[in-house]
C-alpha cells in the first residue's frame, strides 16, 4: 500500500510544483518507489519542472478514460531510479477527473509503489478537491505572506473535512506545513512574517523551510527538480524536508541571518 | 537613513500589521466555517424582521455561534441606531 500525500497551498505560484518534483524526487533518492501527479488539468506543469515535456505520449485522464493504460502513461524518470511521472491531461474538460476514475488509477499505483504524491491546483475547484480527497496527509505550501497565508487556512478547513478518511467517519488527515520562499534579512528587519508567526496563525507543524533562493529558478529553467542540486541551499532544504517526512530529526537550516564578522558590521550599508 | 531617523518614533514594521490582520481575518473566517449552514439565511431574515419596526444597517446584525462545555451559545447583536435620527 502506498502512502498517498498532497501537495496544496489555496494560492497559487507558491510553489507547489517546486515541490512536489522535490519531494518526490527526494523519496525516490532514498530508493522508495515514487510516483508524482499532475491533478492541473488544461494546465499541465509538472512534466516541465522535472523536465520531461516532450517524453509526454498519454495523461492521467487518458488512464482514467481508458485510452491509455498505466504502463504507457507513466514516464519514467531518466536521472532517477524509482521515480515515475503522470502528466496532466491538457483537456479543457473540467469534469475529466471522475471520482471513480481518480481512485482506480491511486488504487492501481498503490499496489506497487511506496508513495503517490499528487501535486495539486491552485484554488478550491474540482481539480484540488481530487488531489487531496484520495489523501492520507497533506503537505500545505506556504509563502509568508498574508495572501498565501489565508488561502493554507482555508485549505485547512477543506482538508479537515473533504476527504475520504474524514467521510468514512475517520480522523482528518495530518498536515503539515512548508514554509517556502524565507527570507530571514527581511524577517529580521520586520518586512516579512517569521516562521513562528505562520505557524502560531495556522497552528499545524512544520515539515521545513525553503529559503529565497536563485537556485530554484535555475532549476526549473533546466528541467532539473532543485532537490537535484545539492549544493544549493533550497536543494538541501528540500532534503531536510524529505528526511523530516520520513521521520527522521532534522535542524532547520538557512532560517537565521548568517552573522557578519567584525568588517562586515563596520561596513554595513 | 538619516540621522534624524534615529530620533522618530519607530513605525511599526510591516511583518507585525501583516500578523494581526491575518489573526483577525482567519479567526473570523474559521468562526463562519464552524458555524452551521443556516446561519447566513437566519442572518437574513432577522435583519427583516427588525426593519419592519426600525430601519437598520445591512452590517447592525452580528451573530457568533459560541461553544461553551456542552452547551452552543448562539449570540446575537443589533445595533438600533441613535433615537435623536
Amino acid at each position: 500500500m502506498a502512502r498517498i500525500v498532497v501537495i496544496t497551498s489555496g494560492k497559487g505560484g507558491v510553489g507547489k510544483t517546486t515541490t512536489s518534483a522535490a519531494i518526490a524526487t527526494g523519496l525516490a533518492l532514498r530508493g522508495h518507489k515514487t510516483a508524482v501527479i499532475d491533478f492541473d488539468v488544461g494546465l499541465r506543469n509538472l512534466d516541465l519542472i522535472m523536465g520531461c515535456e516532450r517524453r509526454v505520449v498519454y495523461d492521467f485522464v487518458n488512464v482514467i478514460n481508458g485510452d491509455a493504460n498505466l504502463k504507457q502513461a507513466l514516464i519514467r524518470d531518466k536521472r532517477v531510479d524509482n521515480l515515475f511521472i503522470l502528466p496532466a491531461s491538457q483537456t479543457r474538460d473540467k469534469d475529466a477527473l471522475s471520482q471513480e476514475g481518480v481512485e482506480r488509477v491511486l488504487n492501481e499505483l498503490s499496489e506497487d509503489f511506496d508513495f503517490i504524491v499528487c501535486d495539486s491546483p491552485a484554488g478550491i475547484e474540482r481539480g484540488a478537491l481530487m488531489a487531496a480527497y484520495f489523501a492520507d496527509e497533506a503537505i500545505v505550501v506556504t509563502n509568508p505572506e498574508v495572501s498565501s497565508v489565508r488561502d493554507s487556512d482555508r485549505i485547512l478547513g477543506i482538508l479537515a473535512s473533504k476527504t475520504r478518511k474524514v467521510e468514512q467517519g475517520g480522523d482528518p488527515i495530518p498536515g503539515r506545513l512548508l514554509l517556502t520562499r524565507y527570507a530571514p534579512e527581511r524577517v529580521e528587519r520586520g518586512e516579512m512574517l517569521s516562521i513562528e508567526d505562520v505557524g502560531e496563525i495556522l497552528a499545524i507543524d512544520l515539515l521545513g523551510v525553503i529559503p529565497e533562493s536563485q537556485a530554484v529558478l535555475n532549476a526549473s529553467n533546466a528541467g532539473q527538480p532543485v532537490v537535484l542540486d545539492e549544493e544549493s541551499d533550497a536543494g538541501q532544504a528540500y532534503q531536510d524536508a524529505v528526511a523530516r517526512f520520513l521521520g527522521e530529526e532534522r535542524p532547520l537550516r538557512f532560517v537565521d541571518v548568517p552573522k557578519k564578522g567584525f568588517f562586515g558590521r563596520l561596513f554595513k550599508g | 537613513m538619516g540621522i534624524f531617523d534615529y530620533f522618530r518614533q519607530p513605525r511599526q514594521k510591516s511583518a507585525s500589521v501583516a500578523k494581526e490582520r491575518l489573526q483577525i481575518i482567519v479567526a473570523r473566517e474559521r468562526a463562519a466555517r464552524s458555524g452551521p449552514d443556516y446561519l447566513p439565511a437566519m442572518q437574513q431574515e432577522l435583519l427583516q424582521v427588525i426593519r419592519k419596526y426600525v430601519q437598520v444597517d445591512d452590517d447592525a446584525v452580528q451573530m457568533n455561534v459560541d461553544r461553551e462545555g456542552d452547551c452552543e451559545v448562539l449570540e446575537l447583536n443589533i445595533t438600533l441606531p441613535d433615537d435623536k435620527e
